[in-house]
């Protein structure tokens, strides 16, 4: 059927900040749709809050609704827009809960609008864990045992069903709280007990366990006539009981035979036809064991997802476009193969290479947060790898997360075999190293399979890679190998590095006898079908063979190097920078090329550039594009500016190599990143910064710390998003954070700079093209300075200064970039104590706010900056410094409530994971849409929790003032009543939780409060506090850990009741073509925004 | 350092003169055979084992092979079938429940010559490229100007009828039903209904699966050697007549399609179900008049979108053919009823007002996808309807 008429608007449900569980997969598939349905002549209405994406570019859909992702959000848009339909599959679950939740209220039927892709009964039957269990017995498959109990006896009863080991879960708590795991009776009494006390209506789940059998995931597409193909079967190596975004996957699935296969192929379209999913990409997870066969349903999602965006770039098959347009009318068969143009989209992909999807975890940055993976997903980002053997892919992938591993190189100390059997036996982010030193330790594989359930078949290549590394260490020492063995280590997947490292030589010098005895990697093509048919996408990825069809052009050409593996402090704003160069470049007539090995992300979508190579962002395999790349054409310049931390790890590898980079060059980073070569730079220009020192050892610490005198900023010399940096106030807790850091990292000194204390801190970007510099947007914080900037809250324009500082400001950025030569893009972060401005920090690449202000003020930024980078002139290009009338609000999201035990405090180490933006007329408003997108939905009344720190009880008089006035209750512990109380404020007091019950954690969880301001002065405070805050979190009551927050909060409340809760619709392109005002012409924005 | 996984250099040497080197495993020495590749990710047991790859090597694109072993149940034949495996890597391990002996150790045991570490995704865009041609795999001859010169004196499959060598020397009826998973039976259906109905396959190189799947409906099959007379097959008064799959140019085989014309025309098949799958169907439609033709390629592989021209629904295919029936010429009464969407080739046909029909493609799967198992139904549903007997459902219910 061809696509539907009698439809003509649609409106795109975005999936929102990125999340842990939910990243910039979504931001690639409703990319995809928007642009399939725009293609099909439809007008696209989107709605996210998440600024960061290609998604709400301005000029993706016809109307871009940048706002939270509320019912009452939606509704109005509905309301104002009037789409006739709606497609809520593209954007994760975030869109699919909204959808539902917005369903069930009647909203669609209200405004006559239809739901694409998967109706409302769709979604529920899918959804609901009990109904779909029974959904799928009836239609004869299998599904873990499982039980509903409310007391012991129901409990008990149900063990008798099930066995050991049993899984209990607790219903009602959040994000899968409380799941434990009994191997015998009395743990089962006692985890049974905990279970149906911690629940809220007392009930708990007692299921069967499949630990340790093998899991699959199939990603399958349908159309509207039934169609069923499976795009790719993906095959976990951590067996059940780790996440399946927290396991090592890989595809194709490699230890089943045909018979099991297509067993488990054809269970899929039961379940797809039994669920009814009406068109569009969905995934369906199974847990296989392998001792019997058994096979048993875990679960589906109607809705394309972090795996199907996996299968796409894994097979070439692109889910989400298809998705989109089967969600219009058309039938696979009606749909061509963009790869290989001459065959239809009704098939299933073929691939001849093998994938491997690692993921990549960040608990260093909450401390006390387990690192025991389970069934709750904990990673923040994930790499894919191809290579053509298992080796070869497993050993990309695990040198593609950029956490100096180069293979099974993890440094166990004195760990023996006993040990490591300990070790290997928790699933850890570390465990495939550890198994990889437990075998060459000796350990038989058969003991391995017995502690970890990972097939023997992985563990067996796992034994071959490191047999082959320790031939290599066998050899003589500092000596590279000769020139077959190294083809045959190349061949095994082994990294230079790695190479180096084991025969005691340096990376050079395995490169250079590497390339001279012509070792080279050739380049494949990833095209749907295993090369039966000719593919005309450039879809590339490198190894160790015969053939190389990279078929490279004779074209000028940029390379662009994407961001790698999401991480906290570089995610998605990084690869909306690559892209924007991909999309700027290729319109100015280059060849693009893009390098990078995240599979979530648009970059690596075969649109977005010319070329793409899916490649580790290393030295080695960059270097080898490059070569490869210069042997026809002419290589204009590498852009590393856009990716974050790590193409620009690689910028003085790139030029010593005899690249040139496109923009900044390599010694301007240094200038800005060397802290001595900083110093000198401010002292010429008369600026200001916080006066520094560099520790190598305690002594040295105290000795500069006297001198700055407390508090200090200290941190390790090398940081991305300010990872183990701390503010302390004292001797004592700098003697503790001496021994922490020096011994997270013992070759890297320790900085240590004054901390400004009641500071404002601004965040600059910038564009300059080497002569003139162009502001692109002053974002203020609204936290004080020593909060990370990734975790500020920020708002644009500033709202706390005028003119003369913003002179200042401009003026200050404008010399930065001239003397540091900046062709490109430029984030400086001041600070503002008193009347003097500081320098922070200057980066002279893109940063995370540059998609945040571009949608800001309607200009893509980044784009301009690789014209510019590309020779064009910011005259030429016709930009200045533009300040729009409506205000701008960034708000971070954070992961906290899946780190249970873990503090809430904002600090200087950055660990939000996402942000969302809201756009108003006034901050208030702005602020207030922010926090509701991010998902904290202030309260228009009721009871406010107090308790501040010593050095905050007099600040906090206004807020709880402005508060009063709102018509909040008061409650507040001792110290803080008493201040309030002294300034005429009327509150009732509450027992800190050491000061006997009821204290206020019971009030919290009793749920008397709407509100908790919180701040806390050292850590002994904070510890103490910590149950109000987490209390606070998993209540979900809105809290603020600084006055600033509260205070913003206030001004929200109070727009929040003058405007009403939910903005009228206003598009980010009518945003756009409202005036805005020239730099130093826009109204004082003190008088404008707080009156 | 020698791979424990291979027992030594190996060579590929294909007829056009391109050389690839590699490591041999299963059986040494030499072997000459049509080089062609096959896409499908899953079942390399069953692919070595099918008698329609009789004189051919073939070339797994699957990246990693030999990971589940073998076992005797998944083997489409004993039969002599593909005479050489090309592969990119073999498992150092077999890991499956099911397993009885590794890959290396079956392809020894059957003569197979198997030759890996090659890269095989440059060998099949060379055959996509340069079309399937004759190739030699040796372990022992070294001098690879005599190897090519082999590979070009071997006859070309065009013209070639490799029946004769793979049909059964003696009639036998097969009772045993298809692999059933150990659990979700609802998905795999009840036990097979009682064997009420009989009908005779000819042999031309007849998969284990079909028989199976014929058997999933009520069907006991007597397999007939190739040259049994229509005769005596129409004499045992069969409740229908199933044409099998097999190797070779369909062209070559005269004296079968002489007598499938035969079978066509005679009176006492007006209404007799005939079903034929590959060559089979390739067969039945020489013998109404059409023509075949040598595909370049042709198409081996699990994932070749088949559509329904009755009622557009498509099914994912397994396919393996290097001959296909010309859609001008579908012969005497013929009709198109199914198309490859890859090429548009034909992908099946019947005989107009009769219980006739044939399909290029394997709906026996094993290996792939088993989508088509309707046309197995659809075959016992004429059959039943045929004979005047009512569906399982009702004959067994008591």
């Amino acid at each position: 059927m061809p696509r539907r008429d009698d439809i003509k608007r649609i409106c795109v449900l975005g999936s929102g900040p990125i999340v842990i569980g939910q990243a910039c997969e979504f931001d690639y598939s409703g990319t995809q749709a928007i642009k399939a349905l725009r293609q099909e002549g439809y007008e696209v209405v989107l709605i996210n809050s998440n600024p960061a994406t290609i998604m709400t570019d301005p000029e993706l859909a016809d109307e871009t609704y940048v706002r939270p992702l509320t019912p009452d959000d939606l509704d109005q848009v509905l309301r104002e827009s009037k789409p006739d339909a709606v497609l809520p599959t593209v954007g994760g679950q975030t869109a699919l809960n909204l959808a539902l939740e917005a369903g069930r209220r009647g909203i669609f039927e209200h405004h006559g609008v239809e739901l694409l892709g998967a109706p409302l009964e769709v979604i529920e039957k899918a959804e609901d864990r009990d109904r779909f269990k029974a959904l799928m017995v009836s239609i004869g498959l299998e599904v873990p045992r499982s039980f509903y109990v409310h007391d012991m006896a129901e409990a008990r009863d149900a063990l008798d069903e099930i066995g050991f080991p049993a899984i209990i879960r607790p219903s009602f708590t959040m994000g899968g709280a409380g799941a434990a795991i009994a191997y015998n009776r009395e743990e089962f009494e006692k985890m049974a007990a905990h279970a149906l006390s911690e629940s809220l209506r007392s009930e708990a789940l007692i299921e069967e366990s499949v630990l340790g059998w093998k899991e699959y995931e199939l990603e399958v597409m349908r159309d509207g006539k039934d169609n069923f193909v499976v795009i790719c079967a993906i095959e976990n190596l951590d067996p059940m009981g780790v996440h399946t975004g927290d396991s090592v996957t890989l595809a194709p699935a490699l230890t089943l035979t045909d018979k099991e296969y297509q067993h488990m192929r054809t269970a899929a379209a039961a379940v797809v036809n039994a669920v009814g999913v009406t068109t569009g990409g969905c995934n369906i997870q199974f847990a296989f064991d392998p001792e019997s066969g058994r096979m048993i349903v875990i679960e589906m999602n109607p809705r394309v997802s972090r795996s199907s965006a996996l299968a796409s770039k894994a097979t070439g098959f692109p889910i989400a476009k298809f998705a989109a347009k089967l969600a219009v009318g058309y039938t696979l068969d009606e749909l061509d193969n963009d790869i290989t143009k001459v065959t239809p989209a009704s098939f299933e992909p073929s691939i001849d290479y093998i994938v491997t999807k690692i993921p990549r975890f960040a608990f260093e940055k909450f401390k006390g947060a387990d690192d025991t993976l389970t069934i709750q997903m904990k990673s923040v980002g994930e790499a894919m790898a191809i290579g053509r053997t298992v080796r070869e892919s497993l050993g990309k992938a695990m040198r593609s997360m950029e956490t100096e591993t180069w293979g099974f190189d993890i440094d166990v100390g004195e760990a023996d075999l006993d040990r490591l059997e300990a070790l290997i036996s928790r699933p850890s982010p570390q465990r495939l190293w550890l198994i990889g030193e437990a075998l060459r330790q000796g350990m038989s594989i058969e003991r391995v399979h017995q502690r970890t359930k990972i097939d023997p078949w992985f563990l067996h290549h796992i034994a071959a890679i490191v047999e082959l590394e320790e031939r290599i260490a066998k050899g003589p020492r500092g000596k590279v190998p000769a020139p077959a063995a190294l083809l045959e280590a190349k061949r095994g997947g082994l990294s230079d590095p790695r190479i180096a490292a084991l025969c005691g030589s340096s990376e050079d010098a395995v490169r250079e006898r590497r390339l001279q005895a012509g070792v080279r990697p050739v380049y494949k093509t990833i095209d749907t079908c295993a090369a039966e048919f000719e593919a005309h996408t450039p879809y590339l990825y490198s190894t160790y063979e015969e053939e190389d069809e990279s078929n490279i052009s004779d074209r000028k050409k940029v390379v662009i190097l994407g961001g790698g593996p999401n991480r906290i402090g570089q995610g998605i704003e990084f690869d909306y920078c690559c892209c924007h160069a991909a999309f700027a470049l290729r319109d100015a007539g280059f060849e693009t090329i893009m390098v990078n090995c995240n599979p979530e992300t648009v970059s690596t979508d075969y649109d977005t550039s010319d070329r793409l190579y899916f490649e580790p962002l290393t030295r080695e395999n960059v270097l080898d594009i490059l070569d490869l790349e210069a042997r026809s054409g002419e290589i204009v310049g590498v852009l590393v500016q856009f990716g974050g931390q790590t193409p620009l790890k690689l910028a003085s590898a790139i030029e010593r190599a005899g690249y040139s980079l496109l923009g900044t060059p390599a010694d301007s980073i240094d200038r800005a990143e060397d802290r001595g070569r900083f110093g000198e730079l401010v002292t010429r220009l008369g600026l200001h910064a916080p006066r520094w020192g560099v520790a190598r050892s305690p002594e040295e610490a105290f000795n500069i710390a006297h001198q700055i005198g407390f508090p200090v900023l200290v941190r390790p010399s090398y940081v991305l998003g300010g990872r183990a940096m701390e503010i302390v106030h004292s001797d004592e807790q700098l003697d503790s954070y001496m021994k922490l850091a020096v011994r997270a990292s013992p070759d890297h000194p320790v900085l240590i700079d004054e901390f400004l204390a009641h500071a404002v801190e601004f965040d600059v970007d910038a564009v300059a093209d080497g002569k003139d510099v162009v502001i692109a947007g002053i974002m203020e914080h609204v936290e004080e300075a020593g909060i990370h900037s990734g975790d500020s809250t920020c708002c644009m324009p500033p709202v706390s200064v005028g003119h003369e500082t913003l002179k200042v400001i401009r003026e200050t950025t404008e010399s930065l970039a001239r003397e540091l030569g900046v062709v490109g893009l430029m984030n400086v972060q001041y600070a503002l104590k008193g009347e003097r401005l500081y320098i922070l920090e200057v980066n002279p690449r893109g940063s995370r706010t540059v998609p945040f202000v571009s949608k800001a003020v309607g200009t893509a930024f980044a784009k301009i900056a690789a014209l510019v980078g590309a020779g064009k002139s910011l005259a030429e290009l016709g930009v200045e410094e533009r300040v729009p009338e409506h205000v701008s609000v960034k708000v971070p999201v954070f992961p906290f409530v899946k780190f249970p035990g873990v503090d809430v405090l904002l600090s200087p180490e950055m660990r939000s994971t996402g942000e969302v933006m809201g756009i108003a007329k006034d901050f208030g408003a702005a602020f207030n849409a922010g926090m509701a997108g991010a998902g904290v939905h202030l309260p228009q009344g009721g009871r406010v929790f107090i308790s501040v720190a010593n050095s905050d009880k007099q600040a906090v008089i206004p807020v709880a003032k402005h508060l009063r006035r709102l018509g909040f209750e008061i409650i507040a512990t001792r110290g803080t009543a008493r201040k309030l109380e002294a300034a005429g404020i009327a509150c009732a007091q509450v027992n800190k939780v050491a000061e006997g019950r009821p204290h206020i954690v019971d009030r919290i969880v009793n749920g008397d409060l709407t509100l908790v301001v919180n701040t806390t002065d050292g850590e002994q405070a904070a510890r103490d506090s910590l149950s109000i805050r987490r209390s606070a979190l998993a209540m979900r009551v809105p809290y603020f850990t600084t006055l600033a927050g509260a205070q913003a909060a206030a001004h929200a409340i109070e727009a929040s009741r003058s405007q009403g809760r939910v903005l009228p619709a206003v598009s980010l392109q009518d945003y756009h073509q409202r005036p805005s005002f020239a730099a130093g012409e826009e109204p004082d924005a003190r008088e404008r925004f707080r009156g | 350092m020698v791979d424990p996984r291979y027992h030594g250099p190996a060579l590929l040497v294909l007829a056009d003169g391109r050389v690839f080197r590699g490591q041999g495993f299963g059986a040494r020495g030499t072997v000459v055979g049509e080089v062609v590749f096959n896409t499908a990710l899953y079942g390399y047991q069953e692919i070595v084992s099918d008698p329609s790859y009789a004189g051919q090597i073939v070339c797994l694109t699957a990246a990693e092979v030999g990971n589940v072993g073998t076992n005797a149940r998944d083997d489409e034949s004993d039969k002599a079938a593909a005479v050489g495996l090309v592969i990119r890597s073999l498992s150092p391990v077999v890991s499956n429940y099911r397993s009885e002996a590794s890959l290396g150790e079956y392809l020894a045991r059957r003569g197979v010559l198997g030759i890996a570490e090659v890269d095989t995704r440059a060998l099949t865009r060379h055959l996509r490229e340069h079309g399937a041609q004759m190739a030699v795999i040796s372990t022992e001859i070294e001098d690879v100007d005599a190897l090519r010169e082999q590979a070009a004196a071997a006859p070309s499959m065009a013209g070639r009828n490799l029946v004769d060598g793979v049909t059964t020397k003696a009639r036998y009826t097969w009772t045993e039903s298809s692999w059933r998973a150990p659990s979700a039976e609802g998905l795999s259906g009840a036990e097979p209904p009682p064997a009420d109905l009989r009908v005779v396959a000819y042999d031309f190189g007849i998969k284990r699966n079909i028989l199976c799947k014929l058997r999933d409906q009520g069907i006991e099959t007597t397999v007939v050697p190739a040259s049994t007379p229509v005769a005596e097959v129409l004499a045992e008064e069969p409740d229908g007549v199933f044409l099998s799959n097999g190797p070779g140019d369909p062209a070559a085989v005269e004296a079968v399609i002489a007598q499938l014309r035969e079978l066509v025309a005679d009176d006492r098949s007006k209404d007799l179900p005939i079903f034929g799958i590959c060559l089979g169907h390739q067969l039945l439609c020489l013998a109404l008049g059409g023509q075949t033709y040598k595909l370049k390629f042709g198409h081996h592989g699990g994932n070749h979108p088949v559509r329904d021209e009755r009622d557009g629904s498509i099914a994912i295919t397994s396919q393996n053919h290097g001959f296909a029936v010309d859609v001008d010429s579908l012969g005497e009464g013929a009709a198109l009823t199914h198309l490859n969407l890859f090429d548009k080739t034909v992908a099946g046909l019947e005989l107009t007002g009769r219980p006739v029909f044939g399909v290029q493609y394997h709906p026996e799967a094993s290996p792939g996808p088993h989508d088509s198992d309707a046309l197995f139904q659809r075959f016992a549903a004429q059959i039943r309807e045929f004979r005047g007997r009512p569906a399982p459902s009702e004959a067994s219910a008591d």
